[in-house]
């Protein structure tokens, strides 16, 4: 059995309340098999704040109705309201203007998006798309796709066995035919933070665009996009203790304004005959058809969560039950971490010996312990370290030491199980 | 309530750290590829027939230790079977698996060994670990060029 030293519970200094948080989070309050639930699949997607919950039921229960064409009182209610949750995405990434923020499903149609309206337009035979090795499937096949369509070219940045990008390499990529790179702000499968402010400004340095896949990022640490000075910024609100099927394509105005629509149909146009038809300004050009109203309302509430806790307490108790989590599994025999890279946040991707992450998860599931098991959408990364799959635990705001001991716990016991 | 030990019994440990039959045929007739896009399972299994009767199988490849026990303990089984022999175990195992056709004692014995592997039907997502490679026995049989996946 690995120890678990009487230092190693006591409470991080920290200024999170993390009791407090715990208390406003109703699904974690529940027996798995009999035992207390730990939720370690954060990555996948965090579970929703009473306040988020009750803001969607508010929604459907009092105001629920359409948007922006209603002239009754329901309808300039939640008009109002989505509206308003737009305004706190532009606070909430520091973006200049309302006309950038798009609501989409998810990151995934965000990087869609841009693929098709920008790729699509832009894009000549011979141009090249840069991505990396540690990206997520959502932020690979849609330049595959482009590229098939418009004869481009894809280029991936290596990762080091630490699982850190390349720096050098990525510099060698970059040339006269570089005209976009997709990047992943942190990596879902290794929890790397990448420098997401250097690789834009070298991309600019070519007169390269760069958009950010932020889907890991959200919840764990502060986005600035005037600062990362990025060219697209995507995320979905339920990795951010959000509602699913709703999320945020940040685009700079300009790029945005040249930029063809994706989908077609209400709300996306000003004026139709069958001779012609007016496409609607910034932000609406994009947004064809009844959106998700109470996604996003809720997503606006999710950011009041976050906002109220604060991002810096957030990513200073993460990091410290990052840390003390590391150290913990590290105890585990025959237990090997993918992904150590210096800037990290808080997920743990291992291996444990011979044991299949399948029956990792299994076994960790009887416990009580939810992670996920598998290539997590990243299969080139599991290619790179030249492993199926790996099990991994990601924390959120809500996870305590305690349920970290829980883990260690039930990895000595498939162990045994595997002795 | 479910017992980790109903569905990670000896017989599977046992047979997941020494696979029985593992390792390429030289001499196949078939092969047939299993892959499991989920979790990344992957076998190859390698048949050689004589007539009608499977003389000898093999299988390699990695995965879980519940895919790892079915594919070996199926070798065991079906070793000297003919083909409808074999199609007979497939079905059997199969309805009991998937929860088709209720447990009983008649069936549990007709299985043998492979009874160990019941315990997986309290698992939902884990029934495809211990499908894939009688799902891949069936393409070899079959002759089919195509990899079998579970999705």
């Amino acid at each position: 059995m690995s120890e678990i030293t009487a230092e190693r519970v006591s409470t991080p200094a920290t200024k999170l309340d993390v009791e407090a948080v715990r208390s406003d989070f109703p699904l974690l309050h529940q027996e798995v098999y009999g035992k207390p639930l730990v939720y370690l699949d954060n990555a996948a997607t965090t579970q929703k704040p009473r306040q988020v919950i009750e803001t969607v039921d508010d929604y459907y229960r009092h105001y629920n109705s359409n948007i922006h064409r209603g002239v009754h009182n329901l309808s300039e209610k939640a008009t109002a309201a989505y509206e308003e949750a737009r305004e706190k995405v532009r606070r909430f990434i520091n973006a200049t203007d309302l006309k950038e923020i798009i609501f989409v499903r998810g990151a995934t149609e965000g990087i869609n998006l841009v693929a098709h309206s920008y790729g699509v337009s832009s894009l000549k035979t011979g141009d090249e798309i840069i991505i990396s090795e540690m990206e997520h499937h959502s932020n690979i096949v849609p330049w595959q796709i482009l590229c098939e369509q418009t004869g481009a070219i894809l280029k991936v940045i290596p990762i080091n066995d630490a699982g850190e990008l390349d720096m050098a390499a990525y510099e060698q990529l970059l040339g006269p035919r570089t005209r976009l790179v997709s990047i992943v702000h942190i990596s879902n499968a290794l929890g790397t933070i990448n420098p997401v402010k250097q690789i834009v400004e070298m991309a600019h340095a070519h007169n390269a665009i760069v958009l950010v896949d932020g889907a890991q990022a959200t919840a764990h640490t502060a986005i600035d996009v005037q600062a990362l000075d990025c060219d697209f910024y995507v995320f979905s609100a339920h990795k951010a203790f959000g509602p699913t099927g709703t999320g945020v394509l940040y685009g700079k105005a300009e790029l945005l304004d040249a930029m063809p629509p994706y989908q077609s149909g209400g709300d996306m146009i000003k004026m139709v005959t069958f001779k012609k038809t007016l496409f609607n300004e910034l932000p609406y050009k994009f947004e064809a058809g009844t959106p998700h109203i109470a996604g996003v309302i809720g997503m606006g509430a999710a950011i009041d969560y976050i906002s109220g806790l604060g991002l810096d307490n957030i990513a200073a108790y993460e990091h410290e039950l990052l840390g003390y989590a590391t150290s913990a599994v590290q105890e585990v025999k025959g237990l090997r971490l993918v992904g150590t890279a210096h800037h990290k946040t808080s997920i743990l991707s291992f291996i444990l010996g011979s044991i299949h992450a399948h029956d990792i998860g299994t076994i960790l599931d009887h416990e009580g312990i939810a992670v996920r098991a598998g290539h997590h959408c990243a299969m080139p990364v599991m290619e790179r370290f030249s492993i199926p799959a790996t099990a991994r635990a990601s924390f959120a705001i809500y996870n305590t030491r305690e349920e970290v001991n829980t883990l260690v716990r039930a990895l000595d016991k498939c162990r045994e199980i595997f002795a | 309530m479910f017992d980790l030990k109903d569905l990670y019994q000896e017989v599977i440990v046992d047979h997941n750290r020494s696979p029985r039959n593992f390792g390429k045929l030289e001499d196949a007739d078939r092969v047939a590829e299993g892959f499991n896009p989920l979790c990344g399972d992957r076998l190859n299994l390698y048949l050689k027939m004589e007539d009608d009767r499977i003389s000898d199988i093999r299988f390699d490849g990695s995965g879980c230790a519940i895919s790892v026990a079915s594919a070996s303990l199926m070798t065991e089984a079906l070793k000297g079977k003919t083909r409808d022999e074999a199609e007979q175990v497939f079905n059997e195992f199969h309805d009991l698996v998937t929860e088709k056709k209720p447990e009983d004692t008649d069936s549990i014995t007709h299985l043998g060994k492979l009874a160990a592997l019941l315990g997986v039907k309290d698992y939902p997502t884990r029934v495809k670990c211990a499908t894939l490679c009688w799902h891949t026995l069936h393409s070899a049989l079959e002759g089919n060029t195509t990899p079998v996946t579970t999705e």
